[in-house]
């Protein structure tokens, strides 16, 4: 006969086992797999440690109002606020939001450019997160013509 | 293995721009192929960056970066004749890294 307590441990010991073991195929790099496979702004946020964002105007993103070609957008990405940790860069309609995440150091300006793939019309986001987890974001409509996620 | 990147690093004034456009594939895994196949995902996932030898940028990437990807960013305190590196790592594990001088 088991007692619940002897139950309770065994379950503890195979939990444990399964952290430790994990999924090798995501535990290989300091990849994200969380972040870039999360569906809204706030998931993808959460995964690098953001809170709730919030709208700030001293973070900007940049882009153009019509892409004409989704495959490549150009979107960039800054803020001239000190004690940011990460910026992300995010469009809402993609099949996951997140595009690109840079750290912030000291040695490197918290203004990145890069380009994206848009499926369609949608708001890009940039996410500044800062030191104390707080995340500030801006959007921008980013109006799509012809889209770049294949199909 | 992957083509070089070029690799451009201009200096103005206290700090260096710095502009990359990498030859990669950037596949999403959302696309199917003629005959109705899901092409697998094959894109850049860590893209780092140093100065000099120090590391001074790391980014993470998914698979909504364009093809041929490109990146800009501003280096501070680096001057001409300054040494750039940049790796990037692929989800196949492939790598590249290429050195370019500022001017």
């Amino acid at each position: 006969m088991q007692t619940r307590r002897e139950t309770i441990k065994q379950s503890m010991v195979v939990a444990g086992l399964l952290a430790t073991a994990g999924f090798p195929q995501y535990a290989q790099a300091a990849f994200n797999k969380v972040g870039f496979d999360a569906k809204s702004i706030q998931d993808a946020v959460k995964a690098y440690g953001g809170g709730a964002i919030a709208e700030s105007k001293d973070v900007t993103i940049t882009g153009p109002d019509i892409a004409e070609n989704g495959a490549v957008v150009p979107l960039g990405a800054s803020t001239n606020l000190a004690g940011v940790k990460q910026l992300l860069v995010l469009v809402e309609k993609n099949p996951s939001a997140l595009v690109a995440m840079f750290h912030v150091s000291d040695a490197v300006d918290a203004n990145f450019l890069t380009r994206a793939k848009m499926g369609q019309s949608s708001d890009v986001y940039a996410v500044a997160i800062m030191a104390d987890g707080k995340a500030l974001f801006a959007k921008k409509e980013v109006k799509v013509t012809l889209g770049g996620c294949g199909g | 293995m992957a083509d070089p990147m070029r690799i451009r690093a201009q200096a103005s004034g206290d700090k260096a721009t710095v502009r990359v456009l990498m030859s990669h594939e950037m596949e999403t895994g959302q696309r199917k192929d003629a005959a109705g196949k899901t092409v697998p995902a094959w894109f850049i996932q860590e893209v780092t960056a140093s100065h000099n030898g120090k590391p001074i940028l790391n980014a993470e990437w998914g698979p909504a970066v364009s093809k041929n990807p490109f990146m800009q960013f501003a280096v501070k305190g680096a001057k001409a004749g300054d040494k750039i590196a940049i790796t990037w790592k692929d989800n196949k594990g492939d790598s590249r890294t290429d050195e370019a001088t500022v001017s």
